[in-house]
């Protein structure tokens, strides 16, 4: 798993680059500079007091960065997993990872474009790369080596599946952060008056990202989230649009056949989402060969992990690139439900594109962002532990710890698990906190509003059938009973 | 007793008075279908199923028995069934055509011309073969649009299809097309020729209907409810016209039967009517969205009214109707059909559910229980859509049709409050103002 020396060397050299316009960063700088060590008068005496003072926070920033180079090795370890997969079903299948259409085949496709649904290629062959309770595996095996928990109180007794020492809000954080969701505050319904706020009359995203705190009218959602993301669906974003979608029209990818599986079994599944299925394929084809977004993301490679057409090793103008991530069922999610508000395939390309290199990125990755996967796992544990410990208890006790359950919801941003109008409403609040922390309180006021029934669960089937339905969830009032009127 | 019927008073809120009933110890039912209604009927507390050939309060029993045993069965006050004797004027595609024009006429007549424009939602339809020559006439004002042949009841025989040419319906007449004769005796017109609506909204390519309940429990006076759930029933298939050949085409063409309107309902998706009406709003606005929900409300007032004098309302009697509407591209609705069995049985675990809540709400308000006072304005899922008159959303005082503030006490694809309970959470009050204010309605 660890490279030569000189990878390694790279790869911290590369971590280090990344981290530097880093907020961690700034606090170990900040930390250095108003240490006593610094100081230019140095009392002897109380040196010894000093240095360990600067250890202990110091030491907490510096194993901090320590864990980061661990998920770096993670995220890496994970990736090269995932490639290998893809690698393999090519040899065995025989197919190329990538390769040039005939001229034909390409005229077909670009006639068939607005209803790539009607296809039903052979897809038996193909296996899903990886499943989400895979990536929780990977998560939960994620430690910090000799890291004496004892530092930090609140993680000693954590008995959760996430051994992390990350840093987290707990409740009267939350009630500060999320103070728009306050029981006193008006929450907005989906049925009402559409007076179009001033901050769309006035173009503010700033502003408008402010609003949709609390809820946004349907008829001015598309608009405002718009907004927020800054889409204006230039004549150049249109172009951009164009250029992969010719991509698509001029290269067959193995890939492609992993999305057309995922979109058929996701579309046949779900009521909801087989409508779209025609716009799932256009914008996740084009989403696949979008080499902006993956040099995004990338951590241990200056260069996103590439192939070429077949033949034409080496040569640039034919490499292609590996998509950030092979699970499309998660594109999908994220795709759909944008299906309801943006009809014009190149905005809704737009705006998938930006939640996702936003927000839903974080899901799929292994970091210590406070939107990151891990931490959502954290701070779902930890609040559930700490306001409903005997539930947690019991859970744990009958191998249904919770996060196992839900897991699948904040990795899919509850897409396909709630409502649509449930669903739109959360992700305002998403947009409007620009932060995913709102999956994990979710993920727990949930459990606390069926708590009564998990109590009486004996097992993780029937723990699992206890929430497997939340379609009748009202998601506003369940957050601010959990956030404001939950006695603690 | 004294009935409100007998007296002269009728305003728009003329809430008849319930007659006295004894509550009763427990309710006899009997029920002719296998599927969701029996479950529920089943699960009714003081609710007991009978046999064969005993005594009962209660009757949800099939048309087939209405026709044969309805006219000679003694009912006493209490008992109900779940048919009007003619409901067939309401539901056969020729009477509802025949009801509906002479019910414009009527209010042409009267000197509502508004009102008898707004009559116009029924596609342009000829019996067949008696209304034949004006059928060709109309045909001939338009050339090659598309019309649909349906036969007027549930088809035993040939079935649905889609024609251009006048020759392709000479060749069907030709091809000894005349089914068997049908039981009841009302078959010289067997078919309707319809004018077939080309341009259909289209979600994601696909064409779909509605499905929308309505429940009467009286024609004289009239007194509906609309439910709030309903449904959107898709096409498997994306939405082409070029599907109909030059040759006539027959009912075994899989990929006509898909594209006619009244294709089987368990095959395709559905999404909930709130579903719809959500994808509607976020892309055409609020107002324009609700507009087309006033538009339904008024077919299924007109439809109702323009058969209101025909149809025998039996003080026994309540129907349960599913109205099958299309929406076009200019988000004009459409009737395409009303049927008085609109099919119980579950094609999911959501139908089911949507299924079984729309029976029970039924159930209550058909109040064999005797627990209504007869003023509720809402009952479960239903509004009161029409009660001798329009039913306002607004409490206590009048507001007249006339008057712009009316807003009609329809909520066709609103959601309601969930089933769950939701403890601790026990204010519910209009919506406030941003920031601070009352819990807002959306919340709940």
């Amino acid at each position: 798993m660890l490279r030569s020396d000189t990878g390694l060397s790279l790869t911290i050299a590369q971590i280090v680059q990344r981290l530097k316009g880093s907020s961690l960063h700034s606090q170990l700088e900040r930390q250095a500079r108003v240490s006593p060590l610094h100081r230019p008068e140095i009392k002897l005496e109380s040196l010894k007091e000093d240095i360990k003072e600067f250890l202990k926070t110091s030491g907490r920033i510096v194993l901090t960065y320590l864990f980061l180079f661990i998920c770096h090795i993670f995220q890496g370890s994970w990736e090269k997993r995932i490639l290998k997969s893809l690698n393999s079903m090519c040899t065995e299948l025989s197919i190329p990872l990538a390769r040039k259409r005939p001229a034909n085949e390409q005229k077909e496709l670009l006639n068939k474009w607005n209803e790539m649904g009607t296809d039903e290629p052979d897809l038996s062959l193909f296996r899903p790369v990886y499943a989400p309770k895979d990536f929780l595996e990977v998560l939960m095996n994620l430690r910090n080596p000799n890291y004496d928990n004892g530092d930090q109180p609140s993680f000693r007794n954590h008995l959760g599946l996430i051994q992390v020492p990350l840093k987290i809000k707990d409740i009267p954080e939350l009630k500060d952060y999320f103070s728009e969701l306050d029981l006193n505050a008006g929450q907005l319904g989906i049925d009402d008056s559409t007076q179009v706020p001033p901050v769309l009359a006035e173009q503010d995203s700033a502003a408008a990202q402010q609003y949709v705190r609390q809820g946004c009218p349907t008829a001015l959602r598309a608009e405002l989230w718009a907004l927020i993301l800054n889409i204006s669906n230039q004549s150049e974003d249109i172009l951009y649009y164009e250029q992969l979608k010719s991509n698509v029209v001029q290269h067959d990818l193995l890939v492609d056949s992993l999305i057309y599986k995922d979109v058929k079994l996701t579309a046949s599944n779900d009521d909801y989402y087989f409508v779209f299925e025609d716009y799932l394929y256009q914008v996740l084809l084009c989403f696949s060969r979008d080499t902006s977004v993956l040099e995004h993301f990338t951590y241990n490679s200056a260069t996103p992990p590439k192939s070429y057409i077949r033949g034409k090793l080496g040569m640039e103008e034919y490499a292609v690139f590996y998509p950030p991530n092979v699970n499309f069922k998660i594109f999908i999610l994220s795709v759909a439900p944008l299906c309801f508000l943006y009809h014009e395939p190149s905005k809704l390309y737009q705006i998938f594109r930006e939640m996702y290199v936003r927000f839903f990125f974080r899901l799929h990755s292994i970091s210590s962002h406070p939107s990151g996967i891990v931490s959502l796992c954290l701070l779902f544990e930890t609040l559930l532990q700490t306001h409903l410990p005997q539930l947690f208890y019991h859970l744990g006790e009958i191998g249904a710890q919770p996060l196992r359950i839900a897991f699948k919801w904040m990795v899919r941003a509850f897409s396909g698990y709630l409502a649509t109008d449930q669903l739109l409403l959360l992700w305002d609040r998403v947009l409007g906190y620009n932060s995913l922390e709102i999956l994990a309180v979710l993920a727990a006021a949930v459990f606390a509003f069926r708590a009564v029934n998990l109590m009486e669960v004996t097992s993780l089937a029937a723990a699992e059938a206890v929430l497997a339905d939340l379609s009748t969830l009202k998601v506003m009032p369940l957050l601010q009973i959990f956030l404001f009127a939950t006695v603690t | 007793r004294v009935s409100l019927q007998n007296s002269s008073y009728k305003g728009p809120y003329c809430y008849q008075k319930l007659k006295e009933r004894e509550p009763r110890a427990s309710i006899r039912f009997k029920c002719a279908l296998a599927n969701t209604i029996l479950d529920v009927l089943r699960q009714r507390p003081g609710w007991v199923e009978v046999k064969e050939e005993g005594e009962w309060d209660f009757y949800w029993c099939d048309v087939r028995w209405l026709q044969e045993n309805f006219d000679h069965t003694y009912m006493d006050e209490h008992v109900r069934i779940c048919h009007f004797r003619n409901h067939y004027e309401l539901t056969r595609k020729n009477y509802i055509v025949k009801n509906l024009k002479r019910f414009r006429k009527q209010l042409e007549r009267e000197g509502a011309k508004q009102e008898a424009a707004r009559c116009d939602f029924f596609p342009k339809t000829f019996e067949m073969p008696s209304e034949y020559h004006l059928f060709v006439e109309e045909f001939r004002k338009s050339p090659g649009i598309t019309w649909i042949m349906k036969p007027v009841a549930r088809s035993q025989g040939r079935g649905i299809f889609l024609f251009r040419k006048l020759k392709d319906i000479i060749d069907w007449r030709k091809d000894g097309a005349r089914p068997d004769d049908q039981r009841d005796e009302i078959q010289v017109e067997n078919y309707v020729a319809q004018r077939y609506i080309e341009n259909p909204y289209l979600i994601g390519g696909r064409k779909f209907d509605l499905r929308v309940y309505v429940l009467v429990t009286s024609y004289i006076p009239l007194k509906a409810w609309l439910y709030r759930d309903g449904f959107a029933r898709f096409s498997n298939t994306r939405f082409t016209l070029n599907c109909i050949d030059d040759q006539y085409v027959h009912l075994t063409n899989v990929a006509v039967q898909k594209t006619a309107p009244d294709y089987d309902p368990e095959k395709g998706c559905k999404w909930m009517i709130q579903q719809f009406r959500l994808y509607l709003t976020a892309k055409h606005g609020a107002e324009v969205v609700e507009l087309l929900f006033a538009e339904m409300d008024n077919i299924f007032i007109k439809t109702l009214q323009s058969v209101q004098k025909v149809i025998i309302s039996d003080k026994h009697c309540f129907e349960l109707y599913g109205y099958d509407i299309l929406v076009d591209q200019d988000l004009k609705p459409w009737l395409l059909e009303v049927n008085a069995s609109p099919s119980l049985t579950a094609s999911s675990q959501e139908d089911y559910k949507l299924k079984s809540r729309l029976l029970e709400d039924t159930l209550h308000i058909v109040d064999m229980e005797a627990r209504l006072t007869g003023k509720e304005k809402r009952v479960g899922g239903f509004d009161l859509m029409w009660n001798d008159g329009p039913v306002s959303r607004a409490d206590g005082n009048v507001d007249s049709p006339g008057n712009g503030s009316f807003m009609a006490n329809t909520h066709l694809g609103i959601w309601t409050q969930t089933r769950e309970s939701h403890p601790g959470l026990s204010r519910v009050g209009r919506l406030g103002p941003r920031g601070k204010g009352e819990l807002g309605r959306g919340a709940i």
